[in-house]
């Protein structure tokens, strides 16, 4: 049994919303300059070259890539040998994000009920908190802030286990087409196959954490990811949507066993400001 | 881009400017714009059906779909790129009948605010979305005009110099969106 005090876990996900929101990844950014170079739209290329130098020019000032931060969707991969003290883990997340976002001039974008007055929380949260028990005795922590331009854009579809390969690269080619230049583009798109209704949702977020260059461990699945990118980049739609090859910078499946009588799927779309950030305690 | 290829605009916009700029110019913007996104533009909305006047004159004026991020200090404003336009569709129309004669976003149109840009002589520009660190350089001044309360949604006055956009619907209805894909698509 280790003991882990929560106040540890508000510091790392305060400083880590600011990283996300500041810091492009590194293989994303080297991904986007290899894109530069074969992107057939001079007018593209033009755009990636803006996308790049923002980057770059966020990481210096320490300031958000984008206006819009978005909800703070953070992922706790916890060991079960980690007895936490001081507090509760959940609220210690939640105030880590009001902390993270206040102090770091990062836009509060959360409003406190969906339908009715929509009023800003003013600090960011609830944040929406994905746990997992592993064995260990070690907390991963990534935040993944998501803005809505891209996270409206997503799509999730109930298919018949007869609709096949043919049916999840439709409907992830349907989606890219019809979310065209809205999730700023070049994505980053991510893919959930199999599970249930709730977990195919959030195995397509999931896998945006995901490195650029690392794919699916079961080959089958890698070749899908390759094939859909080189679909995906065939569209036309291109970066910032105003046409080009460039639409996405990668596809990532994962994908869970499933019901004999279902095939869900879910397709969650990434920005081009695709943030993340992870620490281990 | 070369220097050459790229059209210096001032606002507001006069009928002239707006003739000469055609689907997929490149340009460069330079002089007030008037921040508005969802909730700026739901109560602007109410206080037309209302007979009240807007918190500004429209006439001419170009406004810009964004919600900056907080402002630190010793800097001009936050991080501030467009916001998703397609959300304001529905409010646009009566906004360009009122004498609105740009937009700056990001994403597609629906066919009435399309139809409202040919019929009143009206251009949509859009600016790279999450560019928002090099677009916010453009952005010189800022000046609180209204809907304080709204936070990041309150209607502000920028002062722009040279603020980087594409022309994506013109005052004859051509879409930009639609050229560009077409021209690279390969499926």
């Amino acid at each position: 049994m280790r003991e882990l005090d929560v106040r540890e876990i508000t510091a790392a996900v305060a400083r880590l919303c600011c990283d996300a929101c500041y810091y492009l990844p590194e293989d994303l950014l080297a991904r986007f300059k290899e894109c530069q170079k074969v992107e057939e739209s001079p007018l593209g290329q033009e755009i990636l070259g803006t996308i790049i130098e923002n980057a770059e020019l966020a990481k210096a000032k320490d300031v958000p890539l984008c206006q819009d931060t978005g909800l703070a969707v953070v992922f706790l991969e916890i060991g079960q040998e980690v007895h936490f003290t001081g507090g509760a883990l959940e609220a210690a997340v939640h105030t880590g994000v009001a902390e993270g976002y206040t102090n770091g001039y990062l836009r509060k974008s959360s409003v406190d009920d969906p339908l009715f007055e929509r009023k800003n929380t003013q600090d960011n949260t609830p944040a929406i908190i994905h746990t997992r028990l592993v064995p260990g005795d070690k907390v991963k922590i990534t935040i993944a802030p998501k803005g809505c331009g891209s996270e409206n854009m997503g799509a999730m579809k109930m298919l018949k286990p007869a609709d096949g390969v043919e049916g999840v690269i439709n409907f992830v080619l349907e989606t890219v087409r019809n979310a065209g230049p809205n999730p700023c583009p070049p994505v980053t798109v991510g893919v959930g196959i199999g599970g249930n209704m709730e977990r195919c949702a959030e195995l397509a977020k999931y896998s945006l954490t995901r490195p650029i260059g690392e794919h699916n461990k079961d080959e089958r699945y890698a070749k899908l990811e390759a094939e859909l990118l080189e679909r995906i980049n065939k569209t036309g739609i291109g970066p910032a949507g105003l046409g080009g090859t460039t639409t996405a910078a990668a596809v990532n499946i994962e994908y869970a066993p499933t019901h004999i009588g279902a095939l869900p799927m879910a397709v969650n779309l990434n920005c081009h400001a695709a943030r993340r950030a992870s620490t281990v305690l | 881009m070369s220097e050459a290829q790229i059209k210096h605009i001032t606002t507001p916009l006069t009928a002239d400017t707006i003739k000469n700029l055609r689907a997929g110019d490149v340009v460069r913007i330079t002089g007030p714009v008037y921040t508005a996104r969802d909730a700026a533009h739901k109560r602007m909305t109410e206080a037309l059906a209302a007979g009240k006047p807007l918190p500004f004159d429209i006439n001419g004026q170009v406004v810009y779909y964004v919600g900056p991020s907080p402002t630190k200090p010793g800097e001009v404003v936050g991080s501030a790129g467009p916001t998703t336009s397609g959300r304001m569709d529905k409010y646009t129309p009566a906004l360009i009948e009122k004498g609105m004669r740009g937009m700056i976003g990001k994403g597609s149109r629906s066919k009435e605010v399309i139809d409202a840009c040919v019929k009143y002589g009206a251009v949509y520009f859009v600016a790279v979305g999450g560019a928002a660190a090099v677009i916010s350089q453009s952005i010189k001044g800022e000046e609180m005009i209204a809907y304080e309360d709204l936070g990041p949604e309150a209607i502000r006055r920028y002062e722009v110099e040279d603020f980087p956009a594409i022309v994506c619907i013109d005052a004859e209805g051509n879409d930009f969106y639609k050229v560009g894909i077409a021209k690279y698509r390969k499926e």
